[in-house]
């Protein structure tokens, strides 16, 4: 099949699967718009219309998209903006002041990033000088002397905006939707946030001043049009350079996805979370194997990544432990089961573990103490235990208590997967009590 | 076996390079490069790699980066003590000195990631940069925005950047409570007990031949390999003693070929090395000098260092201490008064294991139950002093005793004794007193 492109088109094959990587990494890995957003047309509408008002007529405006992770929030705003700077008018007018929560983690930060964005007249270079106070009396006549006529609107961006309700008094929101609520300088407060309770979060009088429009982005595809994303998330575009190879990817791409067992992989997926990112990942997975040697995505390929996505984090360490720490976990085990979950110490394992050896009358595992301390430490180094009370300096070491952080199922599979796991010890551990 | 690490976009030599230097590596080696990309193309913005100690997390990365020469910026988080390092770090090794002095002298996140996008406006990315945060686990006892501000860096400071996370500890105990950017998560499996011994093979003696080394291997592993699968410890523990498995050989004993005697004789050894030196209890430096003086456990360790000289009545303070942790309250009168009543002594003994304080530690009890304890197994008459009391505070200070609740209460303290079963023997047997005999659970 190879051959044959090399053939027929213009690029050779190592070219074209270098173009498509590039391509779809960028699409995958690095959130690159769509031409248009797709399942969100009256998001789009509505968050357009709204800004233009801002940008053009100078009405302030205040408005927040909520929906849960992966669901496109950023993705949709993004393409707002870029669709509203595409008229002359609002790119000439428009500022943006663009602030995320994880960086700007209290007011006075936010407040030196806005005045910077802004280029006001305390900024030399990019230091900003003047205390939080100055600052914020600065800002704060610099956007009252503006009115709705004269001054160029100010669009501010809050990403992650939640956060932004944990800074102190939460001034910062409060002075911006205030703002927008009075007659002064035109802006549009957006903000962007996964909580859908964040109004909750807000205090009184800045929740009063917000004007409680809302844009949800709980998008909820169904199967087919989750396959359909699918599809088009992994074909070429037609600005390929090589259009031959492109139209191979691209049916290879659709026999892919109308393969029964790949179907049923991505139902999996499907039931399991709807979002784009984790879609994504799954592709980007896929995308991995893609090489010269093998051009085309094999549902192999999916059901490999797939298997990845989906393996028990938990159950692969438990894998690598060895053998005394097994037998340990095992001991646990069965202490949970014996005093319905009470927290249990060193010295009840130990005790535990030497009855099996006392019945089996099996010498091989003994131990000695400080190496079964040993082996409980690394266990708690691993977090499969944690230690239920933190004041643990002051006990002994044996005597801490502590709690199992594995459930039963868990402990059953990986004791089932462990390579070489001696029958004795499988045993032990299949017997209901001890 | 180099097919697995083939990828478009590297020099072929330099791919074999790193396969020479991945043993049982080469298949995690292979995925994670397929998923870095080419060096141009971008890659997915974070990437989390668990796995046990020593499975070739740390070391994988480093020579994928180091021989393929990628821009990467390694930061080890127990260092990074303060985020200030962690950003100074990344914007050195991203963009030399001067891109590091703009950072302001305590720099939030903001003022980092400013100062990587001047920078990047001035450099942008020819080729992927990269990341690697050796363990990340700490990174969720820092500023609870780091971590998921790491993991979308890529997205903030517009720049092809991948964050690699390398941890022991599973993703699901990192994710934040309203969640973050999904990393694409990797696991590194252990070594199997045969890539081990092919590992450890590797590393053999000059002067001996490689298959008297991978049958030395052979013998340890079978000793430590169910205690311990960690390949820094059995490395370790395979160079102090092969000079013990050597011995015969050098004395011109046993030959070579002679596996089963070269193995009872080193067998032992190992033995004791599990509980000597694999515990710490004696140095590396200690074990080969006993080694040489052939006198293996002659020396005693560190935890035998822990028998301390108290004065006379300490050691009885301690005791009574000890016996009061222990027992239970009712008990006291049977063991410590001499003409104590009838007790039926069927509801005396009954006792099941639940119960047993040396199962479950030590129990608080009132100053006024120690002193009644210690002037009942104190032979002679002993006046209250406050040099009696100055004792019992200064066996607090020593860590033999810990004060239980408030450190301020004068009246009706509380403590626990906080000593081993072992050493308190050792005590009571200096000043011949049979501790055993007033213990609850070994009645």
């Amino acid at each position: 099949m190879s051959k044959r492109k090399i053939e027929k088109g213009s690029l050779p094959v190592g070219e074209c699967i270098t173009q498509v990587q590039e391509m779809l990494r960028e699409r995958l890995c690095h959130q690159q718009l769509p031409d248009r957003p797709e399942g969100v047309e009256a998001q789009h509408k509505h968050l357009l219309e709204l800004l233009k008002r801002t940008a053009v007529h100078g009405e302030s405006n205040s408005v927040l998209i909520v929906g849960p992770r992966g669901a496109g929030k950023t993705m949709l705003l993004k393409c707002v903006l870029r669709d509203l700077l595409k008229e002359k008018e609002a790119q000439k007018n428009l500022l943006q002041v663009h602030l995320n929560g994880l960086l700007q983690t209290d007011d006075r930060i936010a407040l030196k990033e806005i005045t910077r964005q802004l280029h006001l007249e305390n900024v030399v270079g990019d230091k900003v000088f003047g205390s939080f106070a100055e600052n914020l009396g600065f800002l704060l006549e610099a956007l009252k002397k503006g009115d709705r006529s004269s001054s160029r609107p100010v669009l501010f961006v809050l990403d992650e905006f939640d956060l932004f309700a944990h800074h102190k008094n939460q001034t910062l929101l409060y002075n911006l939707l205030d703002v927008s609520q009075s007659a002064q300088a035109p802006i549009a407060v957006v903000g962007v946030t996964c909580r859908l309770d964040v109004l909750e979060l807000l205090e009184k009088r800045v929740k009063s001043r917000f004007s409680h429009r809302q844009i949800h982005l709980l998008s909820n595809p169904t199967f087919a049009q989750y396959l359909e994303r699918v599809q088009t998330q992994l074909s070429v575009t037609d600005d390929f350079p090589d259009s031959k190879f492109a139209q191979d990817w691209n049916a290879s791409v659709k026999t892919l996805c109308e393969d029964k067992s790949v179907e049923e992989v991505l139902q999996r997926h499907f039931n399991s979370s709807k979002d784009f990112r984790s879609m994504h990942m799954l592709l980007m997975l896929c995308l991995s194997r893609v090489s010269v040697a093998k051009p085309a995505i094999k549902p192999a390929d999916l059901l490999e990544a797939s298997k990845m996505c989906f393996t028990d984090a938990k159950a692969n360490m438990l894998h690598g432990l060895s053998i005394l720490e097994l037998c340990l976990i095992i001991a646990m085990k069965h202490l949970n089961d014996l005093y319905e979950g009470e927290p249990f110490n060193l010295q009840m394992v130990h005790n535990e573990f030497k009855k099996f050896l006392q019945r089996k009358s099996n010498s091989m595992y003994n131990f000695e103490q400080p190496v079964i301390m040993k082996a409980f430490e690394h266990l708690q180094q691993l977090e499969m235990i944690q230690s239920v009370d933190s004041s643990s300096a002051k006990t002994q070491r044996e005597y801490q208590l502590m709690r199992l952080m594995l459930d039963h199922s868990q402990i059953m599979e990986a004791l089932q997967k462990y390579p070489q796991c001696p029958t004795d010890v499988k045993q032990w551990a299949m017997s209901a009590f001890g | 076996m180099s097919a697995l690490l083939q990828q478009a976009g590297y020099e072929e030599e330099r791919l074999q390079r790193v396969s020479k230097q991945l043993p049982c590596r080469e298949m995690q080696a292979g995925m994670l490069l397929a998923l870095l990309g080419q060096p141009h193309q971008y890659s997915y913005p974070s990437i989390f790699i668990y796995g046990h100690r020593a499975s070739g997390k740390s070391h994988v990365m480093q020579v994928l980066l180091k021989e393929l020469g990628l821009p990467h910026a390694t930061v080890s988080c127990v260092e990074c003590v303060s985020v200030a390092l962690l950003f100074e770090q990344v914007l050195l090794s991203f963009f030399g000195c001067d891109a590091a002095s703009l950072l302001p002298r305590s720099p939030s996140l903001s003022d980092f990631v400013r100062v990587y996008r001047q920078q990047r406006s001035q450099s942008p990315a020819k080729q992927t940069r990269y990341v690697v945060m050796e363990k990340a686990e700490l990174l969720r006892d820092t500023d609870a925005n780091l971590l998921p501000a790491l993991l979308r860096l890529q997205e903030l400071v517009e720049d092809n950047v991948t964050v690699i996370l390398l941890s022991e500890i599973v993703w699901d105990k990192f994710r934040p409570n309203t969640g973050c950017f999904e990393p694409l998560l990797l696991h590194f499996p252990d070594y199997s007990k045969g890539e081990l011994q092919q590992i450890l093979s590797q590393d053999k003696h000059p002067s001996y031949s490689a298959e008297l080394y991978s049958s030395y291997v052979n013998i340890l592993l079978g000793v430590f390999y169910s205690v311990c699968r960690d390949l820094r410890e059995l490395r370790h523990l395979a160079a102090l003693n092969f000079s013990k498995f050597c011995e015969p050989l050098a004395e011109g004993k046993v030959k070579e070929t002679e596996t089963h005697k070269l193995w009872r004789n080193v067998e032992p050894h190992l033995k004791k090395a599990m509980q000597t030196v694999y515990l710490r209890e004696v140095s590396s430096f200690q074990w080969e000098q006993m080694q040489q003086t052939e006198e293996t456990g002659a020396l005693r360790g560190l935890s035998a260092h822990t028998h301390v000289e108290l004065p006379y009545y300490s050691k009885f303070l301690l005791i009574a201490a000890y016996l009061a942790s222990y027992n239970p309250a009712r008990t006291d009168k049977r063991f410590f008064v001499k003409h104590h009543g009838k007790i039926r002594k069927t509801n005396f003994l009954k006792k099941n294991e639940k119960t047993s304080n040396h199962l479950l530690g030590p129990k608080p009890f009132p100053l006024d139950r120690l002193l009644a304890i210690f002037y009942s197994v104190v032979d002679s008459r002993v006046a209250p002093t406050a040099s009696i009391f100055s004792q019992i505070s200064s066996l607090v200070t020593l860590q033999l005793l810990t004060q239980v609740s408030h450190d301020d209460q004068l009246d009706a303290p509380k403590y626990k004794c906080a000593v081993s079963m072992d050493f308190i023997c050792a005590i009571s047997r200096t000043v011949n007193f049979e501790i055993v005999k007033y213990l609850y659970d070994f009645l």
